[in-house]
């Protein structure tokens, strides 16, 4: 039986975040993780000789500098390359290339729609605008609204004078935007079918949200809030892939002293006398300490991990009802060669963006209408990169591999569970999807790796497979997330605390929550922080 | 009938590898150097950059000045001219070096190529023809020639860009140290290779005669294409140059043959690369003045900033108090976010005795018009910002 000061649940990018940070404040701290590799959904794995895949998450745009700086990321390896912008592919023959020079870019939407292009600019600042009151409040712990404690009436005059420097006609914006679609958020500037679906597509990744169900207008926001190097709504690919983000946050830790320890998956934490005290591994081990941080997402902390009489009156209940529903699959594929796309320029820049299969508002909205049916959709929505066409590491030279995001695939079918053959036939549709724009597609395929909900959830604990820990939705953020009265990490057993993005701010490979979490800790222990604070570009 | 330009007179000259830069010059982004159109970038500067960082990039330096060098007294001259010590370039490699006036104010910076015992090559980025003409008085057995359009010149740097030379067919290639120089043949002529660059990562400099250039260009793009070959330009160079911490001229320092004011030029104790100056060989140009400096200590010193928060420091002051309201301290000659190092750094010259004060940068910087300013601490850093493993690996990994 060993002790520590503190023991961190899980090696995902946040969890090593909070490791790294404790570590650092000379804290003795341990991460166990269940699988044999770390970086939960941030990872790379090799499945096909040769091929790396970005199994989850696959491009990034949240993480903070400040913590990418303050941890010296960039010597412990990791580097994030901006990509250039996304090529829309309408229903038909149409399409919308985002070309990564503005002036490009304004005159191939005059293409579709002059008004529209115009529209792009407003929508644009405005967006940026929105964006601004909430990036500043990433790297911050949030008030508890009910509390009289100095530092939350601090924080909440800090915000309240934040927002009413918005000014009137703001505030109603903000409040509108909060509680709307995003489809009814883009008809306001927008008129082009493709434009809109193009503009509206980030508003349901990862959320069980069609683009026309209220809160997905938010959903748009968080997806074009982040930056790289200061540009905002840049996306960045990890050269290395997104393991490259674990692993550089590891090699900190490690640096610090923290002690990562894979296949050693956590069976309970262990409570006594209304405090956490230490964890028991599957295997049947003890270990104790002093906290426990559990960077699993809210549902399974307090739902498998914990005995429900050491929690207090009605938690459980909302860990059960925590709203975590799984909307997305994941089908990685490794290709012999480039794919070539139907009516794109054939140069040396085409892929080096993304592809996204957005179709229309109504392709999007039906792909929804068969999740709540409990099925995927023959025509999904599908976020498409190809990481090869960047980055010299992940795939053999002049090979390449496609990362599909694919919405919407639900975590339980309405005919009975997943099997290995329903999960053939789920890939199947996001081939045939392709082949459409990519005649010859298929050809090309050397491997594949298809991933349901049920699978991620099974691989990488994420229940439901919810990318984002949990749904981004009003009544799950800010200081309630992720449940009223548990804003600011510390849960309802004492010294237990939650780093994931169960948490404020929730989903995204940001860092963020692990940071803000170890913040947190360190003033409980009456440690100096060792969390930086934000130096986001001045706005 | 054929139609003369009325204005070629006036018009940018043309590199060797024009008729292929244009065509991916889609930004038609040019810029003018000793006299030729050189891109500062070609599709966008920050994306060139990252194919530096992470494939690999070509930059063409055709505009950059080449001296042949040639005779019984070709090391001599060059080493009464220059301040390091030219008897110990070995055969095939190519050195840095500095060269100043008798006051010991710095002309210029390049690089000596030695390719026979009386046979060497300088390359700078001025004219330096009168100068050389100069330095060449009293040596009997040394010509000078003006190269510079003959031969064709193309960096090649980046991760991949080992990689791309091997699958170019330049075989060995990979066991060339840094500052090494490999002969290939090449349709009948010979490619030059040189391990060494301006970006501080891993990297070679091809070096064709002009006729070959458009073929040198089609079969490394060729070889390049699966290795993320890129065309990169002026932007992508002075990132990449800065990380590396490497000097510019009209940036670091102000060539003292084109100094009006005589305190606004440097010398190579103030730059930082007294490293250059060497005192044990016979008589250099300016070693009178540059030993005294050495025993008085330079005025200015050149010093690697990390500066707080993420505004580049571009032409800040440097104060040693955080009201910024004494007398400045120093300034800064280059400054930028860096995005492979996720910091904010800077070049600065600063006043030696002050070296070891709190140093703070006032920053200006504007915003939809407004203006605004901050005040940043800035910690000196003593190694350059970016220094790869891989730039000085041999033999290098593919990426």
């Amino acid at each position: 039986m060993s002790n520590y000061d503190a023991i961190v649940i899980g090696a995902g990018h946040n969890g090593l975040t909070n490791a790294a940070y404790l570590a650092k404040a000379g804290l003795n701290v341990v991460v166990l993780e269940k699988n044999d590799y770390i970086g939960g959904a941030a990872v790379t794995r090799e499945l096909q000789e040769g091929w790396h895949y970005s199994n989850c998450s696959y491009v990034c745009s949240m993480m903070r500098q400040a913590i990418h700086r303050d941890l010296d990321l960039a010597r412990h390896g990791l580097i994030l390359v901006p990509y250039l912008s996304t090529v829309n592919f309408g229903d038909g023959d149409e399409r919308l290339i985002g070309y990564h020079d503005a002036e490009a870019a304004h005159l191939e939407l005059k293409r579709l729609s002059p008004h529209d292009a115009d529209a792009m600019h407003r929508l644009e600042t405005d967006l940026t605008r929105y964006s601004q009151l909430i990036r500043k409040t990433l790297m911050r712990t949030p008030p508890e609204p009910t509390s009289f404690r100095p530092r939350d009436l601090m924080e909440m005059l800090w915000l309240a004078r934040k927002f009413w420097a918005l000014g009137e006609k703001e505030i109603y914006e903000y409040v509108r935007f909060f509680t709307m679609s995003a489809a009814e958020f883009l008809e306001d500037y927008f008129e082009h079918d493709l434009i809109k679906a193009a503009m509206a597509s980030p508003g349901i990744i990862g959320t069980a949200l069609g683009v026309y169900s209220p809160g997905s207008s938010y959903i748009l926001l968080h997806h074009v809030m982040g930056d790289v190097d200061g540009s905002i709504g840049a996306w960045g690919l990890a050269r290395g892939g997104m393991g490259a983000i674990s692993k550089s946050i590891a090699s900190a830790a490690q640096e610090f002293g923290a002690e990562i320890r894979t296949e050693a998956g956590v069976q309970q934490v262990l409570v006594k006398n209304g405090k956490a005290s230490g964890v028991v591994l599957e295997n049947g081990d003890e270990i104790t300490s002093r906290i426990v941080v559990s960077n699993l997402d809210a549902k399974r902390t307090f739902t498998r991990i914990m005995d429900k009489n050491d929690l207090p009156d009605g938690i459980y209940k909302r860990a059960k009802n925590f709203k975590i529903r799984g909307s997305s699959g994941k089908v990685n594929i490794a290709l012999s060669g480039m794919p070539k796309f139907t009516g794109l320029p054939d140069n040396r820049y085409a892929n080096r963006g993304g592809q996204t299969f957005s179709g229309s508002l109504e392709t999007m909205e039906r792909a929804y209408d068969c999740w709540k049916r409990g099925t995927w959709s023959d025509d999904p929505f599908i976020e498409s990169v190809i990481p090869s066409a960047w980055d010299p590491t992940v795939a053999p030279v002049g090979k390449h591999w496609m990362s599909n995001f694919v919405q919407y695939c639900p975590p339980k079918l309405a005919d009975g569970p997943w099997t290995p053959e329903k999960r053939d036939a789920f890939g199947e549709s996001v081939i045939s999807k392709i082949e459409r724009y990519s005649p010859g597609f298929r050809d090309l395929i050397v491997h594949m790796e298809v991933r349901t909900p049920h699978d991620i959830e099974n691989e990488i604990g994420l229940t439901e497979g919810n990318i984002f820990q949990g749904e981004l939705t009003i009544d799950q953020l800010f200081f309630n997330r992720p449940f009223p009265g548990y804003g600011q990490y510390r849960m309802p057993v004492k010294n237990m605390y939650m780093c994931g993005s169960s948490t404020h701010p929730g989903g995204g490979v940001s860092a963020v929550c692990g940071a803000n979490a170890a913040r947190e800790i360190l003033m409980d222990l009456r440690k100096p922080n060792t969390v930086p604070e934000d130096d986001f570009y001045d706005e | 009938m054929t139609t003369t330009d009325p204005y070629a007179g006036e018009r940018p000259k043309l590199t060797a590898f024009y008729p292929r830069a244009k065509e991916l010059n889609i930004r038609d982004a040019w810029q003018v150097w000793n006299g030729y159109k050189f891109a500062e970038c070609y599709y966008d500067g920050e994306y060139e950059y990252f194919c530096v960082r992470n494939t690999c990039g070509t930059y063409d330096i055709c505009p950059m000045q080449k001296y042949e060098i040639k005779g019984r007294n070709a090391e001599a001259m060059l080493n009464r001219m220059v301040t390091r010590d030219v008897k110990k370039i070995g055969l095939n490699r190519v050195a840095y070096c500095v060269w100043c006036t008798d006051e010991g104010r710095m002309i210029d910076d390049g690089t000596i190529f030695k390719l026979a015992n009386d046979r060497f090559m300088l390359t700078c980025g001025s004219p330096c023809t009168a100068w050389l003409r100069k330095a060449s008085f009293g040596f009997d057995d040394v010509t000078v020639t003006d190269v510079t359009d003959d031969i064709a010149a193309l960096a090649l740097q980046g991760p991949t860009s080992c990689a791309t030379l091997k699958k170019m067919g330049l075989g060995g290639i990979d066991t060339a140290k840094p500052f090494d120089i490999k002969f290939f043949p090449f349709h009948g002529e010979t490619l030059m290779v040189s391990r060494t660059g301006f970006t501080g990562d891993l990297g070679y400099e091809l070096w064709i005669p002009k006729e070959l250039a458009v073929q040198m260009w089609d079969e490394l793009y060729a070889a390049g294409e699966d290795y993320g070959i890129q065309p990169f330009g002026e932007t992508a160079t002075n990132m990449t140059r800065l990380e590396a911490a490497f000097i510019m001229p009209a940036m670091e320092f102000n060539e003292a043959l084109l100094t009006v004011n005589l305190n606004h030029d440097q010398t190579p104790f103030e730059l930082s690369l007294g490293w250059l100056v060497d005192f044990d060989k016979p008589h250099f140009s300016g070693r009178a003045a540059l030993l005294e400096e050495k025993k008085r200590g330079p005025k200015y010193t050149l010093t690697k900033l990390d500066i707080e928060g993420n505004k580049p420091a571009e032409e800040s002051y440097i104060y040693n108090d955080k009201r910024c309201k004494g007398k400045e301290v120093g300034y800064v000659t280059s400054a930028m976010w860096s995005p492979a190092v996720k910091a904010n750094i800077a070049l600065a010259m600063i006043k030696t005795e002050h070296l070891n004060d709190d140093l703070w940068a006032e920053i200006y910087y504007a915003k939809e018009l407004r203006q605004y300013s901050r005040v940043a601490k800035c910690t000196r850093k003593t190694k350059p910002f970016w220094t790869p493993p891989r730039a000085r690996a041999t033999p290098p990994a593919d990426y």
